[in-house]
């Protein structure tokens, strides 16, 4: 047991750190910092310092142009990347499509699809959901029908993160209904300008606009644009899935939520002194800080395992269920704690600073950050599902 | 003992609840959230038609309610169909006021707000008040026969719309002093008033109010100078009543859309209901029904008791909805899933209503520490 970072990896982090304060432009990180919108120009312009740094793609291999960094890397920089305010990488082409085509695709469909997701020539969105395939995904019903030298695609996706900014959709679609669900069920990679898609955006409850349905209509994709094996699709889709659960613990975002907190807290007064000595914010603040604490070494132990070669199995629903109850429970203090500036409806008032709330104390849209976070427990396989595969996991049955 | 509502309660009940299934679906709801103004002139003329604000009101003020069940049978019926047109401030609070403490020219307005053809709003709150309500730090000074008011009154629900705000102010004292607050009747076109509007996450729109050098005259002044705090707490503790009530409204209209949810939702070949995880979780948030339910009737049962007693119940009643309230909107949503993070989707706006409420009057903790503190007393 020694729960410090060995020299190499204190090193490591010394040398994220530098790379953050040169080059995460502050327009960015007081965006991420201050509850603005972040655009598309914002997240392309992060990319490609990231990828000139050749820190874009952290989990690659190198021969792909990857970091290839371990798991600990990796972890560490999040960490820094959350504290210092700087963009998530959108996961979509780099951590989700990637390492299927990096497993399961063409030695063509590499060399022409990871190349241009690291310049930031496609931006890749996910079309998994549908209206009736949420937690039980592999019931999806979007078809797909071999014609000729073409799949003809048929069908709706729903949940869709940030379509509207994207050219590229991976799509789980219905190839054979004769066979058991998830053997019949493909893996596509579709042009968003082929004729008969439709991306239509959803509005959420924040007011934010950052999820839209796709609908398909008689869509003519080239056969070249099948991913491995025809009716193996489930397979690729679960191996993806593992890589959309790193980092799932979201430490580094509830440390930065928890620092934002207790910042808030002390700006606020209740009872003519700062929130932060009232003993009920304070023992409330204190849970969550002890509870993080622990979590942090529960991530650390599980991901060492991993640097180690051993992959994460159960541990990882773990992660996901109580790393959302831990930021879940960080939002509602800083809704708690804006007292009733936590009321009016900021999100589009922040365009980059918090120059546009009433509030003179600059609590920040924390209401609708809570109310939009309440999909970190819906989304990725719902805290239920985590659940049920803990249980068969650990009980079998 | 009866826990029954009066026939007159339950008339009103009934053409309410009717009124609003017909006349404010989600859509229609979402229109008016998305508009300019923040809420419906049309549909606040014919609620104060159908007698939503004269029930407000007692006999002697010239309305046909105005006891702790009248308020709670009105604002059930609101949160249920998650109304944002401002009756609580209006009517509840600031209507209230004048009714409470106004003379024979101020409670000439009541007529007028029964008929819904008066607007206002309460500016009390203060950047750092948070929820104390003796913690006033906006002035008012006499000048000759006149009073000038200075100071910034925080997310001032309604004060856009509000043709007169009535405006908290110390005449003496500290921050944090009961004596010395005074409560002053301000036309909102009156010079030195800014207000600086934005729309609510929950709907309905607010206001930083500044009040910049306002000269009033003495005659705006409502009760007696200094006197205001026993007022204001007693009329918080009303509105504060009407707030539990409609979050309980609100609380019915996500837990019987979850319920509903539960049995329609198929994944895996059955109705998610069957799923015993979420049978279990929905089972929970119905005996949590069953004691908010409760916790309204006690509070609105002890509105016309004496202060300690009255207090009490209200903190009591906060300090359960907050919990229980937090507890349906976070469960009901996570047992749908995202269609109820699409503001298309009712229940969406429901869950914002029901836990922006612990925003206003006081949160939980808030209320515990009062609780304690007036059970010590």
């Amino acid at each position: 047991m020694d729960l410090s970072y060995s020299e190499e990896e204190k090193a490591f982090r010394e040398e994220v750190r530098t790379f953050l304060k040169d080059k995460l432009p502050k327009e960015l990180s007081d965006k991420v910092r201050y509850g603005g919108d972040l655009g598309k120009a914002d997240i392309e312009r992060w990319h490609a310092i990231l990828n000139e740094q050749g820190w874009l793609a952290p989990n690659w291999p190198k021969k792909f142009g990857g970091a290839e960094w371990n798991a600990v890397q990796r972890h560490i920089f999040e960490e820094e990347a959350a504290a210092h305010h700087a963009p998530r990488i959108v996961p979509f082409g780099l951590s989700m499509l990637a390492p299927v085509l990096q497993k399961f695709g063409s030695k063509e469909q590499q060399d022409h699809w990871l190349p241009r997701i690291l310049n930031g020539d496609d931006w890749w969105c996910q079309g998994y959901s549908e209206p009736g395939a949420g937690s039980d995904l592999a019931s999806l019903k979007t078809t797909a029908v071999r014609d000729g030298d073409h799949y003809i695609v048929n069908g709706q996706k729903t949940w869709t993160t940030l379509g509207q900014h994207a050219n590229m959709i991976f799509c789980l679609v219905r190839t054979d209904k004769e066979v058991k669900q998830q053997e019949g069920i493909s893996f596509l990679l579709i042009d968003m300008d082929t004729p008969g898609i439709e991306v239509r955006p959803i509005v959420l409850l924040d007011g934010g606009a950052e999820v839209n349905e796709v609908w398909f209509t008689d869509v003519k994709v080239p056969v070249e644009n099948l991913v491995g094996e025809e009716n193996k699709g489930w397979t690729y889709a679960k191996y993806l899935l593992t890589h959309e659960r790193t980092n799932i613990a979201g430490v580094g975002f509830s440390q930065a939520g928890l620092t934002a907190v207790k910042r808030l807290a002390k700006a606020e007064m209740a009872g003519g002194k700062p929130l932060i000595q009232n003993p009920h914010f304070a023992a409330r603040l204190a849970q969550v800080e002890i509870d993080l604490q622990a979590m942090s070494t529960t991530n650390l132990r599980i991901i060492s395992k991993a640097a180690a070669g051993t992959a994460p199995g159960v541990e990882s629903s773990m992660l996901k269920v109580k790393g959302t109850i831990i930021r879940q429970e960080i939002n509602d203090l800083a809704r708690r704690a804006a007292g009733a500036y936590a009321m009016p409806f900021a999100s589009e008032a922040v365009e980059g600073s918090n120059a546009g709330l009433p509030d003179p104390l600059s609590a920040g849209p924390v209401a609708a950050q809570y109310f939009n976070n309440r999909k970190l427990s819906i989304f990725g396989g719902s805290n239920e599902i985590q659940r049920g595969i803990i249980a068969k996991v650990t009980m079998g049955g | 003992m009866n826990f029954e509502l009066t026939e007159e309660r339950q008339m009103l009940q009934d053409t309410l609840r009717r009124y609003l299934r017909e006349k404010y679906d989600t859509a229609t709801r979402n229109k008016i959230i998305d508009s300019e103004a923040g809420y419906s002139t049309a549909i606040w003329a014919e609620l104060a038609d159908l007698g939503v604000i004269g029930a407000l009101f007692t006999e002697e003020q010239g309305g046909f309610g105005g006891k702790g069940f009248d308020i709670t049978t009105v604002f059930e019926e609101l949160g249920r169909a998650g109304v944002v047109e401002p009756f609580l401030d209006t009517a509840v609070l600031a209507g209230g006021l004048i009714a409470d403490l106004g003379n024979d020219d101020q409670q000439a307005h009541v007529e007028e707000i029964i008929a819904g053809s008066l607007q206002l709003a309460f500016a009390h709150g203060e950047p750092t008040s948070r929820y104390d309500l003796n913690r006033v730090q906006t002035t008012a000074k006499p000048d000759g026969d006149d009073i000038v008011l200075n100071g910034h009154k925080a997310v001032v629900v309604n004060a856009e719309a509000a043709d007169m705000l009535v405006v908290s102010a110390r005449e003496s004292g500290e921050p944090g002093d009961n004596d010395g607050i005074s409560l002053f009747l301000v036309p909102a076109d009156t010079k030195g008033v800014t207000i600086q509007g934005y729309a609510l996450l929950a709907g309905g729109r607010a206001a930083e109010v500044m009040l910049d050098n306002v000269k009033i005259p003495g005659s705006a002044r409502l009760g007696a100078a200094g006197k205001a705090f026993d007022a204001i707490e007693a009329r918080v503790a009303a509105a504060s009543v009407a707030q539990v009530a409609e979050t309980l409204g609100a609380m019915e209209t996500a837990t019987r859309l979850t319920k509903d949810y539960l049995g329609t939702r198929k994944q895996f070949g059955r109705p998610i209901g069957t799923f015993q995880a979420l049978a279990h979780r929905m089972s929970d948030l119905l005996i949590e029904m069953e004691q908010a339910r409760s916790a309204v009737i006690n509070a609105a049962g002890h509105l016309e008791s004496d202060r300690a007693v009255r207090e009490s119940h209200v903190s009591a009643a906060k300090n359960l909805m907050g919990r229980a309230g937090r507890l349906v909107a976070e469960d009901s949503i996570q047992m749908h899933g995202g269609i109820a993070m699409t503001q298309e989707y009712e229940l969406a706006h429901i869950a914002k209503r029901i836990v922006m409420a612990d925003h206003r009057f006081g949160d939980t903790d808030h209320h515990l520490e009062r609780f304690i503190a007036l059970s010590a007393a």
